[in-house]
């Protein structure tokens, strides 16, 4: 296990190192250079080279690689430029939107899909079965974009259950904030619960023709008892996987969602540094889903390996 | 064949005749607004604007007056366009080097190329759509290799893990002792075994595509005005749905549509290609 981990660890690093390398280029060879990209066509020559010493673009590539990135391990992503705030301070404010934000919505996909798979797996070539996955199908093919413009036009302007949008603050109370998060997370969450759904009834029908599933049965275990006692435990190694990789099209899909009901988290804060040109921000950002994405794949492996040790080895 | 399992197959087949059905609508749809739409897209007639669905216009118009069934008719050229040429990208790169990667299996390149296939599998796609169109600007070519971009890995890891197994077989070992070279053994024997399972792929990266696109152009990354999207018509409906939600319906009908009867068609295609699949479900 050990060993299995140290090389994942190795990996790991790796991929980091060269994610930062490929979004430090991306961001060298915007036209121009960064700080005239930033200003504009009709900036001043010294406002410019004013930005272009605050940015260090008078130093040497590697200098300031390194310097982004030994601020990134402090914690330190610079000076936005059009906020004039620390990067890590707005971020840090968007994150108590995104992050909750992905999280219910990761709830509500497992609390939607697990008893859903299961029922479609029980009740196979059933009407309960044929009905899961006609809606999930459904699920999977709606834009969840488009089902929050719905959502907004039933919910908030017919029944005027909830607001079209924006975020009131936690300030305002743990209600009010979570109110403003269900339909966004609703939203977010209906896909990866239809695609979680089809997993968990497919990995349960995979387990529950396993020979040893035949042989639980022939002891005199009940099709109930089967199935909750021994292929639901087996089944799930598949579905932690895919939940362990949603977590990551949750925080990135929360870009698009966040900009239907107008949420402050990071994704529209990701969405107007472009519009501003605030490379800094775009970088940092970009910098830190990637980190996010990288390191949950390097936990669903990891949790991976230890449910199954078959895999240590074979990697 | 039991009760249950004669139940699924009826359903299956049905399935894909309900997902065959809805493509070719899209396919003849698309084809057809190359010739012909009912109004002229680019026609802007204030005095018709937001009108509600009728004879004239099907859909009814959008705020400048645009008929919204001819837009989403020419809508569907970016879809299909963008979805197409992305899953080109992802196949045509992809599947050279998961063949080149299973053909020098355990050996450095093999490592090389899979590790990449991660690292770009670690960008959501979305962030590199975002940072394409933050360095080039928001087009629908940058959405279109955003997209590929993120294909390329999916057919790298697919075409390997389908090849690994082959080069095991014999007529490949035949066929290398016939003098043959790996990069020529990949094309002609390898390449052949595996084209169904990448049609399969194909046509799921189809409609993942055609839902990117449309999330992209929602955004603002996608085609630019004055060409007609999906995504970018929703946009503008959601300004306008307190007055006219109907804008809203359509465009996300026709996405939720065609990304529907793809996903149909593919499902239906990998059982009628694959019986092995067929027998574990």
């Amino acid at each position: 296990m050990l060993t299995y981990v140290t090389k994942r660890l190795g990996s790991l690093c790796l991929s980091l190192i060269v994610a930062s390398l490929v979004i430090f280029a991306c961001i060298e060879i915007v036209p121009g250079d960064p700080a005239s990209f930033m200003l504009g066509i009709n900036a001043q020559p010294d406002t410019i080279q004013a930005l272009r010493v605050e940015l260090g673009l008078d130093q040497s590539l590697a200098q300031r690689y390194l310097g982004w990135v030994g601020g990134l391990l402090d914690g330190d992503m610079g000076t936005s430029y059009t906020y004039r705030t620390p990067v890590s301070d707005i971020v840090s404010d968007r994150l108590q939107v995104s992050l909750p934000l992905a999280l219910y919505a990761l709830t509500l996909t497992v609390v939607v899909a697990f008893p859903i798979g299961i029922l479609a797996a029980a009740r196979r070539g059933l009407v309960t079965d044929i009905t899961v996955m006609g809606a999930t199908q459904l699920g999977v093919a709606i834009p969840n974009f488009w089902f929050a413009i719905l959502m907004v036009i039933l919910f908030a302007i017919n029944l005027r259950w909830f607001s079209a949008g924006g975020f009131p603050g936690w300030d305002a109370g743990i209600f009010l904030a979570m109110k403003a998060l269900t339909l966004p997370a609703i939203a977010l969450a209906l896909p990866q619960a239809s695609i979680l759904a089809r997993v968990m009834r497919s990995s349960l029908l995979d387990t529950l023709s396993e020979d040893y599933m035949r042989t639980a049965r022939a002891k005199g275990l009940t099709r109930r008892q089967v199935l909750w006692r021994h292929a639901l435990r087996n089944a799930m190694i598949p579905v932690l996987t895919i939940i362990g990789l949603q977590f990551s099209f949750l925080l990135a899909g929360a870009i698009i969602i966040e900009n239907v009901f107008f949420l402050p988290g990071l994704g529209r804060l990701v969405f107007q540094a472009i519009t501003q040109r605030d490379l800094i921000v775009v970088e940092s950002v970009v910098m830190l889903l990637v980190f996010a994405v990288i390191l949950l794949n390097f936990f669903v492996d990891i949790a991976y390996a230890w449910v199954d040790p078959r895999l240590r080895v074979r990697s | 064949m039991t009760e249950n399992g004669f139940l699924h197959s009826a359903l299956r087949s049905r399935n894909m005749v309900i997902g065959l059905g809805l493509t070719a609508v899209f396919v003849i749809g698309t084809l057809l607004s190359l010739i012909w739409t009912p109004h002229d897209v680019t026609a802007l007639e204030i005095g018709n604007k937001l009108q509600t669905p009728s004879a004239a216009h099907w859909f009814g118009t959008d705020h400048f007056g645009r008929d919204t069934f001819s837009m989403i008719m020419v809508g569907a050229q970016t879809s299909i366009a963008v979805a197409f040429i992305a899953v080109g990208i992802g196949m045509g790169l992809g599947v050279p080097l998961g063949l080149t990667a299973a053909a020098r299996h355990g050996g450095w390149l093999d490592e090389v190329i899979m590790r990449g296939n991660d690292l770009v599998f670690a960008f959501p796609s979305l962030l590199i759509a975002i940072m394409i169109t933050a360095i080039f600007g928001p087009s629908a070519v940058n959405a279109i290799i955003a997209i590929g971009i993120f294909n390329i890995p999916v057919f790298a890891r697919l075409s390997r893990a389908a090849a690994l197994p082959l080069w095991q077989r014999d007529f490949i070992l035949s066929a290398r002792v016939a003098g043959k070279g790996q990069p020529r053994i990949s094309a002609e024997h390898i390449l052949p075994n595996i084209t169904n399972l990448l049609i399969v792929q194909g046509t799921i990266q189809f409609s993942l595509g055609i839902l990117a696109e449309a999330g992209l152009s929602y955004v603002g990354l996608g085609a630019q005005p004055p060409i007609p999207s999906w995504g970018r018509m929703l946009a503008e409906s959601q300004t306008l749905i307190y007055t006219s939600p109907h804008l809203a319906l359509f465009p996300g009908f026709a996405i939720l549509l065609t990304v529907l009867g793809l996903n149909l068609a593919g499902d239906g295609l990998r059982d009628l290609l694959d019986p092995k699949i067929r027998r574990a479900r």
